[in-house]
């Protein structure tokens, strides 16, 4: 009853001008749909091919990690973090370690700020492989996934041997590593360094400058600066509309001042524009990879004195880190004790799909779903 | 029987799409990184952090139990104000220390010029969250901001009464706010007056319950 409403409603609400009132009909993309690469569900109206308006409707895989950031201590929950963005769990866990040390006013010592940096950026690559790999899948070319898991097994395996995990990372852990790093992982992370550059070179060739997969993609979805400002986008996405808006520079974080690195930003705020970004910024990570393991300190990789009853004093606490998709943070609010009053984690697809209704408006439905694959949605960030 | 549209890309001149991939056509160096500039005063301008103590008047501390763990000395002079040229009420915060360079504390009528103020300095909405304090009979609404360009982060905090958690929608002024004030309703039931759709975002639809309530019962 009220569903039916609301769709008369929608429906009344889009001027003629705008294509309304002439036939619309309202398309269900998902929640299980192959494009939304989880159970994201967006109701849309279309006229024809057209879209009128796109309203995704979230909380399909939500969990309510909040609420068990409330109800067991802090390090009981750094493993909840790796389950946000399970693409990108390294720098999850990242934040949620961060202001935890932050608050408790405890410093890593330095070969763990390294190892942590390194392990960060080798997560970041993999993560923007799996992207690049499905992103192309929604366009249609099936090949380049084979290509992209390929190149993420080495990482997955090099982070398999120091973590004991191939996805749900829980390796950094308050103060410091739950291990070190050896010999064999850094001579295998200098060996996938020196692989991963001529393939991204290889992937320019074959992917990005190829004509079909260009055409579907420029001035595909553009998004403006001030659209990316008020909807509090980040990541690629803001990147991609020109703004070189980065946490590792903008609130620089671990030890990621000591590294020379370009923030990659592109004018255009299209599709290939984002693309573009993240490509970029797997040769920007390489870079730093190369650093940090060139200056990779010794010394132990775990901080002394970490009291095992851990009380944050009270008070609120913020810490962000620039994660695959973008600003990810985490603000806990103490009254003392063990456990966190309040933990709100703040995630970057949220605020990065919050203004796919504006900017799908008037797109053709197979480039609406450029535009949203272009977003990098990785849903439990959204519905956490 | 729709009609037929023509197809938008027909109608662009081409000149326009034939620019915009010669911009993007990746160079050697893009354009992009050539044309980055480090990221300079970003940070907030902070005097040598003053003994490791309590941050600048701060809303008082949660726990409604009395006993703040160590009284300190004095308290340490207040931090320069990176959001001095705003009307609102924004103190200097210690980065280092919190996380964030200011802190504003508001009354609920005026979160909305405050995000105004905000968003005319070229602020973006961070996020919006609820802290049910229940000891107090209070909700506090945090709004966090940040500067994409300044790297400035800033938040803004209004409490209202527990028994009728009610304040005005920022949403007119930041879109993105729509979705950070239904969550906050979901979690919490504050209810954002003015909100063009507060329905259940993360919770079920029929939803009438709010699971980070103080006292709230599986």
């Amino acid at each position: 009853m009220t569903t039916q409403e609301t769709i008369v409603s929608n429906l009344a609400d889009v001027p003629r001008s705008n294509g309304g009132g002439v036939e619309t009909f309202v398309l269900n993309v998902g929640p299980q749909h192959p494009a939304t690469h989880g159970v994201l569900r967006v109701k849309m109206t279309m006229d024809g091919e057209y879209v009128l308006r796109a309203e995704p409707v979230c909380g399909y895989i939500h969990r309510m990690h909040e609420k068990m950031g409330e109800n067991r201590t802090y390090a009981q929950f750094l493993p909840n973090t790796s389950r946000i963005d399970y693409l990108s769990a390294m720098t999850y866990t990242h934040a949620w370690a961060g202001v935890v040390e932050r608050a408790a006013k405890i410093q890593p010592p330095p070969r763990a700020e390294y190892v942590r940096v390194i392990t960060s950026e080798l997560n970041r690559i993999s993560s923007h492989l799996v992207w690049w790999g499905a992103f192309l899948l929604d366009l249609g070319g099936f090949t380049p996934l084979l290509y992209a898991f390929d190149d993420r097994e080495m990482i997955l395996d090099l982070l398999e041997r120091i973590t004991g995990a191939r996805l749900t990372y829980c390796y950094y852990r308050i103060g410091g590593l739950y291990n070190d790093v050896d010999e064999e992982f850094i001579e295998g992370t200098r060996k996938f360094v020196h692989h991963m550059r001529p393939r991204l070179k290889m992937y320019r060739e074959l992917v990005t400058e190829n004509i079909i997969f260009r055409k579907r993609l420029i001035d595909i979805g553009p998004i403006s600066q001030e659209m990316c400002r008020k909807y509090g986008a980040t990541g690629p996405v803001i990147r991609g509309s020109g703004i070189p808006y980065d946490v590792r520079k903008a609130e620089p974080y671990s030890a990621y001042p000591e590294f020379d690195f370009e923030i990659p930003h592109f004018r255009e705020g299209d599709s290939m524009a984002r693309y573009l970004v993240r490509m970029e910024e797997m040769a920007q990570s390489l870079r730093i990879i190369e650093q940090a393991l060139d200056k990779l300190p010794s010394g132990p990789v775990m901080a002394e004195k970490v009291p095992r009853v851990l009380k944050l004093p009270a008070g609120d606490y913020c810490y962000a880190v620039e994660a695959a998709r973008g600003r990810f943070m985490v603000r806990i609010v103490s009254d003392n004790k063990e456990i966190a009053y309040r933990a709100k984690l703040r995630t970057p697809c949220l605020s990065n799909l919050s203004l796919f209704e504006e900017a799908s408006q008037g797109m053709l439905l197979p480039d609406a779903l450029a535009l949203m694959g272009s977003l990098d949605l990785v849903i439990p960030d959204i519905d956490r | 029987m729709s009609e037929i549209k023509p197809n938008p890309e027909e109608n662009k001149p081409s000149s326009v799409a034939v620019s915009s991939a010669k911009a993007s056509v990746p160079a050697a160096v893009p354009p992009g990184v050539a044309q980055h500039q480090a990221n300079k005063g970003n940070e907030a301008p902070k005097p040598p952090a003053p003994a490791p103590a309590q941050v600048a008047p701060k809303t008082p501390p949660a726990s409604a139990s009395p006993k703040p763990s160590a009284t300190p000395a004095p308290p340490p002079a207040p931090l320069p104000n990176p959001l001095a040229h705003l009307a609102a009420p924004f103190q200097g915060v210690d980065f280092k220390l919190k996380g964030f360079h200011a802190d504003a504390s508001v009354g609920p009528d005026q979160v909305v010029s405050v995000a105004e103020q905000l968003d005319k300095d070229g602020f973006s909405l961070d996020t919006i969250t609820g802290v049910d304090w229940l000891a107090q009979g209070q909700m506090e609404v945090v709004y966090d901001y940040f500067h994409p360009v300044r790297g400035l982060r800033a938040a803004v905090r209004a409490r209202i009464p527990r028994d009728n958690p009610e304040l005005p929608t920022i949403s007119a002024v930041f879109p993105g706010a729509n979705w950070h004030e239904r969550e906050t309703h979901d979690f919490f039931g504050i209810r954002f007056l003015g909100h063009p759709n507060l329905t259940p975002f993360l919770l079920p639809e029929d939803a009438d319950y709010h699971p980070l309530k103080k006292d709230f019962k599986a």
